[in-house]
């Protein structure tokens, strides 16, 4: 298989934390257009994997590439290469005293150097994307968590990045603010955008998935199609985590 | 004497003239108080060991030293080492490192109080180290630092009549050359007290419309 093929590889990531394995070698290789998910109990190693990928953590060993070129030991090029990996979080992390159409032009005006005219014509772009062209003007502390997590996105897209990585973008949110955000992914995955997105909401993975990663103990324990960990008796692990949220699901 | 002769003849204009000295000293100062001790907050929240330790040691000097004995090794002891300085400029250099160090403490405490994501999520757009902290996090937190920097600024207000024993002639030492002289210590001191509180007066509502102006709306819940 010829190496371009994947826009991001990533290859026997560890990390420790003292005597804490985090991340004992995990490798996976991403297809332009993929849309993976990341499940797992919590304390497994997916945020900390999330963040080894774009280097706000650095790995122990093992690297990582983004179109052919290492990202891991890449010195100050890290900046650049973190441009095109956009982050979510799970708290969101707008900057608190920035305007919504601010906090998505700042990056492209500072790191990107585009010119203040040009960079508010591309961040009003990408609010209307995610629905929240309306609330340009807003701060932080006056949106709701799902337009919260909305604007964050949309300031991640404004970087034209190749990866989108997605760090449980709906886990501090109420059940219908979590619908409007999925749906804003829902619709990225449609239109083609790369991602990698760690997530508990089961519906949402099997149905946007190429593949569900199943991750225990700082490993992939199993990964393969939504159908495949579903159907096939080989995926019991995933089959039974995933077991458990629908029937917390149905309790509710 | 009259008592309005002598207010308007001997008075005012000696007061006036120390007037103009104490706010030279101040406007002087603070703006090199303010700056430094932003350097000196960042230095010691983000930088390296040693950048963090230098800072740290320099505040602690500053917040063990009396004022006083600070200005008098500038102005009195530098000179048999080969540094001499005038007057105003050493009762600067010990302003700006008290208003400084001070300022320094109340900053960084504002700088750890913003959330650590933010600075994660700005260097995860790109944005490097430096950008971070000058783009994100020290904006935050500099209005919240407003109030403890006002309250510096009041205390180099007062103490800038320090720089009287320097032999500045400030507003304080005009008015205690006037008082000895004719023998009127409390018009004097009252009109001098006055002048004090006119003008902290002036810096608390100025600090107050600052504050409001730069306030992030939805904020503003305190
Ligand atoms: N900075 C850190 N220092 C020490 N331990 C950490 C740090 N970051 C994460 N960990 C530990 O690593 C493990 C995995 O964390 P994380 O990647 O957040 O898991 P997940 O996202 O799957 O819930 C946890 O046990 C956590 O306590
Ligand atoms: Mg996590």
């Amino acid at each position: 298989m010829h190496d371009d093929e994947y826009i991001l590889k990533v290859e026997n990531i560890r990390k420790s934390y003292g005597q804490t394995v985090v991340l004992d070698s995990v490798s996976f290789n991403v297809r332009k257009g993929d849309t993976k998910v990341f499940i797992g109990p919590s304390g497994t190693g997916k945020s900390t994997l999330l963040r080894c990928i774009n280097q706000l953590t650095v790995p122990d060993s093992g690297r990582v590439w983004l179109n052919g070129e290492e990202v891991t030991h890449s010195g100050s090029r890290i900046n650049y290469f973190r441009q095109k990996m956009g982050m979510v979080f799970q708290n969101f992390y707008l900057f608190d005293h920035l305007t919504a159409v601010r906090n998505v032009e700042i990056a492209l005006i500072k790191v990107k150097g585009m010119p203040a005219k040009e960079a508010r014509k591309k961040a009003l772009l990408e609010l209307r994307q995610v629905g929240m062209e309306d609330w340009a003007d807003h701060y932080p502390a006056e949106l709701s968590g799902g337009q919260a997590q909305r604007v964050s996105i949309a300031r991640a897209l404004a970087m034209d990045p190749d990866v989108m990585l997605f760090d449980e973008p709906t886990s501090a949110l109420d059940p219908e603010l979590t619908r409007e955000v999925l749906e804003v992914i829902k619709n990225l995955a449609r239109d083609g955008t790369t991602m990698l997105v760690v997530t508990h909401e089961m519906g949402f993975a099997t149905s946007v998935a190429n593949e569900i990663l199943f991750m225990e103990g700082g490993r992939i324990a199993e990964q393969g199609s939504p159908q495949e960990l579903l159907s096939d008796p080989r995926f019991s692990r995933t089959k039974n985590f995933i077991g458990q949220f629908r029937e917390f699901d149905r309790e509710m | 004497m009259d008592t309005m002769l002598f207010m308007a003849d001997v008075l005012v204009p000696a007061l006036l003239q120390g007037l103009v000295i104490t706010l030279e000293l101040i406007v002087a100062a603070a703006p090199f108080g303010f700056a430094l001790g932003v350097v000196l907050a960042v230095g010691r929240t983000y930088g390296g060991r040693l950048t963090s330790y230098l800072c740290r040691a320099f505040v602690a000097f500053i917040k063990g030293c009396p004022l006083l004995l600070l200005l008098f090794m500038l102005y009195f002891g530098l000179p048999s080492a080969g540094i001499s300085f005038s007057p105003f400029v050493a009762a600067m250099i010990g302003f700006i490192c008290c208003n400084a160090a001070y300022n320094s403490e109340y900053i960084r405490g504002a700088l750890l109080s913003v959330k650590d994501g933010q600075m994660i999520a700005a260097q995860a757009l790109g944005m490097t180290r430096l950008q971070s902290i000058w783009l994100i996090v020290l904006p935050q937190a500099l209005r919240r630092a407003i109030p403890g920097i006002t309250n510096e600024f009041i205390y180099l207000i007062k103490y800038s009549s320090l720089a009287y024993m320097l032999t500045i002639i400030e507003l304080s030492g005009a008015g205690k050359i006037v008082a000895t002289k004719y023998f009127t210590y409390n018009e004097t001191f009252m009109m001098v007290g006055a002048i004090y509180l006119v003008l902290v007066t002036i810096t608390t509502v100025s600090a107050d419309m600052i504050e409001k102006k730069v306030a992030v709306p939805g904020t503003t819940g305190r």
